[in-house]
């Protein structure tokens, strides 16, 4: 049906490469007599989110807040509860649209755990073959590709195609499976925690190889990760979450430079600095985060922010734009009744 | 806690629902006209067409089951074809009979194997270890049945110290705790515990060294602790998974003491189910399945909920 | 008989990383582990003698154990024209129990086997697809575990009546539970796996899914698991001849000789207990070649 180009871009730079609005996943916790309690985690609630094309969307935030359910939500591994999709103009498993098969050869994804995402009974030459072949490509070409692909990340394909994944590091794992996301030739590739789990100065050179591959080959990343420096390093903008919701969206020059929120100004003085003179003796955020299955009423990061006042309890802050970012924050918007918000 | 016994109590609703069916199709899985095993071939056609509609055969099916089903839900089993007597009657005595060789086999196997699993894995010398690997492995490989033609000819037909068959002496009524009864019991016993014994004297061992290659046992002999206080904590530690073990075995005892029942003439549920088959009872294959599942289902809903209470790992409120 | 699901143990490494030397897969390497165990070598022997002794069984120039003869009844082991005796009604011992090999062998094992692919294709498809077909099938299989498994044998055979189809369909339904609930939980842990969800994110079709990638993780443990069940089986399957439940005499088979023998405890034990013995050679074996294939397999119990 196809021999795996790339997709064209349709909608020209100005449109959007990935619109997601209202995304909404909860997930039913057991429990009760008849094994269901009625209660619900909010993994992800009302999430929008825009990607333009050849950027690099950063999205931080503590673990637990819903960075992996958006990941998976995406590229639709889960079932959002609501929420529709648009990819480039085209919606997402709808009837004028493109089918969820589609979404998938031009959305990818890195997983984290560079070993669980490896069938450890394939070769890795197996492994990249495996979803060319799915999508109909003959044996020789998929052969051809696996080399390209191993070469692209820079592994030597003679010597490593024939191997299993528990004889290479956790590196080399990892640059397999950037390279298994490269194999349908997408346009989006979603890293989730991609590096995090690698040593320091391997780190730094797969990310430096994804900054390479990127201009290469002109890809989009949507980059998840806890580390606010890496993300500091790759990304264009940024996107905040807190407990399932955006807290903060913004250009990484004005999130970095400026935080709005008290939850994103915390995360970045908590971060660890190299520079005596840089470190911070304000005092890190409190407490973990709330249980997400029951989230504080009216703003959810109330519970730890040292700026609560009543308002924040009764309603919940829209994400409302700044000017060089997106907040949700009572103390950003004019007249919300805390005795901080921003005069008219 | 509470929570979790009633939901699994609750649970249990629709497989006793599949557990009927499954027993009331037995009847019905059987060559021919159920009604063919009560009457002689050459009976004439009215007489057959009579006891149809008596028992209800020429009702439809579904019709059939849910009849039987309240008949029985009303603790009435229905009538055995060879004795005449009260299905529920005859089961009753006869369970009371497997239930006590049970007890006896459990308790004989489950220490032992506690203590042989226990010692296995505590053990420096490898010899120990092979040992005691070696009896669990016989224990699961044996044919029990022959195990117990092997003892009778061993202890009563070249030994003559223990008598080869039945519940006690030959006037017994009924089963007493005397001597001359215990004597009978001694080797139905043994018979019956060689595969719990096996299996739990394997998991046992298997989970006693999974527990002391943990952390925290280093932790706590770095901490000083005497070796018989650390062994409180392994044991602990190790108790939930066996007991889980040994539940579904002590179940499986009842269920595998039909073979040994019948080498031993011992008169229990195996023992009348056997009887029940080659009579062609119907009434009484149906009612004993019956009650043996019912009791088995029960069983495993005890173990489940003990292990709960045991194993603070396993939230299930 | 036992039931606990295998774990899959996708972390532990099969072979240490070796330096850019020729790489093995899985199941050769399993191969190489299993050439290397001694006990499993032997036992693996044994029941090769076994099976092919009583496959070619016609070819051995044995005596015809369907041949009886009133005056030599019940002679010892060691006699004359009769190694390991002659049974009640005379018949050659040495000969039945070579040709009771096989429909013991084949009793115990075509359960097994009917029950692994009918269960393993239950077991996988309720864990791959989860959900609502996960649901039906395995309360279907609750019900069938709501009973002890000899019982179910006895009461499926005893309401089926005697025969060697019958017994196989009863010992089949008995094993067919057990194996889909360890298929189902293996399944369920495999398909927890990133590499899983990476083969779904590229579009591939179920079917190529748990081709590819569920059945190379999952068929390890399932075959551990079912080889475990033999041995069970075996003695279940004479079990239920030997309380005339399924093979019908004059056939020899090793539950029924055990049956017919009884009577010959007072004048020959020894040769009353014969049967047994091989009953019990078996199913050591086929124990410890589960046991051999479950190391090999690096499957954790």
């Amino acid at each position: 049906m196809e021999s795996l180009v790339p997709v064209e871009d349709r909608g020209g730079p100005a449109q959007p490469l990935l619109l997601a609005s209202g995304l909404r996943k909860h997930f039913p916790v057991p429990g009760g007599l008849l094994g269901r309690s009625g209660k619900v985690v909010r993994a992800v609630d009302d999430l929008s989110l825009s990607v333009a094309k050849g950027e690099t969307l950063g999205v931080v935030g503590e673990s637990g807040c819903g960075k992996s359910t958006v990941a998976r939500l995406l590229i639709r591994l889960i079932k959002p509860d609501r929420g529709t999709m648009v990819l480039d103009g085209d919606p997402v498993d709808e009837p004028h649209g493109i089918t969820v098969n589609e979404l998938r050869r031009q959305v990818q994804m890195v997983f984290q755990d560079s070993y669980a995402s490896l069938n450890p009974r394939l070769t890795i030459g197996e492994t990249l073959a495996f979803a060319p072949k799915a999508h109909g490509l003959p044996a020789a070409e998929a052969r051809a590709r696996v080399r390209d692909l191993l070469d692209k990340v820079g592994l030597d394909p003679t010597n490593y195609a024939e191997r299993y994944p528990h004889e290479l590091s956790g590196g080399q794992r990892q640059r397999v499976n950037i390279a298994r996301a490269l194999a349908l030739r997408p346009r989006l590739v979603i890293l989730d925690e991609a590096v995090s789990a690698l040593d320091k100065s391997v780190e730094a050179q797969v990310l430096n190889m994804l900054v390479d591959l990127k201009t290469e080959l002109g890809l989009t990343y949507i980059f998840i990760s806890h580390d606010l420096n890496v993300v500091q390093y790759l990304s264009d903008r940024v996107l905040v979450m807190y407990l399932g919701k955006i807290v903060e969206l913004g250009s990484v020059e004005a999130i970095y430079g400026d935080p709005q929120h008290p939850y994103t100004r915390a995360l970045l003085s908590a971060r660890p600095s190299m520079d005596p003179r840089r470190r911070t003796k304000e005092a890190p955020i409190q407490g973990d985060p709330p249980n997400p299955i029951d989230p504080p009423s009216g703003c959810r990061f109330r519970t730890r922010c040292p700026f609560a006042e009543d308002v924040c309890a009764r309603a919940e802050p829209p994400l409302a734009d700044t000017g060089a970012q997106a907040v949700a924050c009572h103390m950003r918007i004019a007249g919300s009744g805390h005795s901080k918000a921003v005069a008219t | 806690m509470l929570l979790y016994a009633l939901r699994r109590l609750l649970y249990l609703v629709p497989v006793a629902f599949g557990v009927s069916l499954l027993v009331f199709a037995l009847v019905h899985l059987a060559p021919g006209d159920p009604i063919s095993a009560i009457v002689p071939p050459d009976a004439p056609k009215e007489v057959v067409d009579k006891l149809k509609e008596y028992y209800g055969f020429d009702k439809p099916l579904p019709v059939q089951y849910f009849r039987w089903l309240a008949v029985t839900l009303t603790g009435d089993l229905g009538t055995s074809i060879g004795t005449g007597r009260p299905v529920a009657a005859e089961v009753a005595s006869a369970f009371g009979n497997t239930i006590i060789l049970a007890i006896a086999a459990t308790l004989f196997a489950f220490s032992l194997a506690v203590f042989l699993g226990t010692s296995a894995a505590y053990a420096k010398s490898r010899i120990v270890d092979r040992l005691v690997t070696m009896i669990s492995l016989m224990g699961v490989s044996v044919p029990h049945f022959w195990l117990a033609i092997v003892l009778v000819i061993v202890f009563s037909v070249e030994m003559g110290v223990l008598p080869p068959m039945g519940l006690g002496p030959e006037n017994s009524t009924g089963w007493r705790l005397d001597w001359p009864h215990l004597k009978h019991m001694i080797l139905p016993t043994i018979a019956l515990s060689v595969i719990p014994l096996g299996v739990v004297t394997r998991t046992v061992r298997s989970t006693v060294k999974e527990t002391l290659s943990m952390e925290f046992v280093t932790a706590l002999q770095a901490k000083g602790m005497r070796d018989d206080q650390i062994l409180r904590h392994v044991l602990k530690n190790a108790a939930p998974t066996c007991l889980a073990v040994m539940g579904l075995q002590a179940g499986n005892l009842i269920g595998g003491s039909i073979l040994i029942e019948t080498v031993f003439a011992w008169p229990g549920t195996g023992f009348l189910l056997n009887s029940a088959i080659f009579r062609r009872d119907l009434p009484i294959l149906q009612g004993t399945t019956l009650v043996l599942a019912g009791f088995f289902m029960l069983l495993n809903l005890t173990v489940d909920v003990i292990q709960t209470m045991v194993d603070p790992r396993i939230k299930r409120g | 008989m036992a039931i606990q699901s295998p774990t899959v143990d996708i972390a532990a490494p099969l072979v240490r990383p070796t330096v850019a030397s020729a790489s093995r897969g899985y199941w050769p390497s399993v191969g190489r582990r299993l050439r290397r165990d001694p006990v499993t070598l032997v036992c693996a022997g044994v029941l090769l003698l076994i099976v092919l002794s009583s496959i070619a069984a016609p070819l051995l120039g044995l005596a015809d154990p369907y041949k009886t003869s009133m005056i030599r009844r019940l002679y010892p082991l060691g006699s004359p024209n009769h190694l390991l005796g002659t049974d009640e009604l005379g018949r050659d011992m040495f000969a039945r129990l070579i040709y009771g090999g096989r429909l013991s062998l084949f009793m115990g094992v075509t359960p097994v086997v009917c029950a692994l692919l009918i269960g393993g294709i239950l077991g996988i498809t309720a864990g791959f697809v989860g959900g609502k077909i996960n649901m039906a099938i395995m309360r279907v299989m609750d019900v069938f575990y709501a009973f002890p498994s000899v019982l179910l044998a006895i009461s499926l055979s005893g309401a089926l009546g005697a025969g060697t189809e019958n017994t196989l369909l009863s010992l089949t339904l008995v094993f067919i539970p057990p194996i889909c609930r360890v298929s189902e939980s293996v399944t369920t842990q495999v398909r927890g796996f990133d590499f899983v969800d990476a083969a779904r994110a590229s579009g591939a079709s179920a079917l190529t899914i748990v081709r590819v990638h569920v059945l190379g993780n999952v068929l390890g443990p399932i075959l551990v698991y079912a080889t475990s069940l033999i041995s069970v089986a075996i003695i279940l399957a004479a079990g239920l001849s030997f309380l005339g439940l399924g093979v019908k005499p004059p056939e020899p088979e090793w539950g029924l000789m055990l049956n017919t023998l009884r009577q010959a405890i007072y004048v020959n034990p020894v040769l009353a207990a014969l049967p047994g013995v091989m009953i019990f050679i078996t199913s050591i074996c086929f124990n410890l070649m589960s046991d051999g294939l479950r190391a090999a397999m690096d499957v954790k119990a």
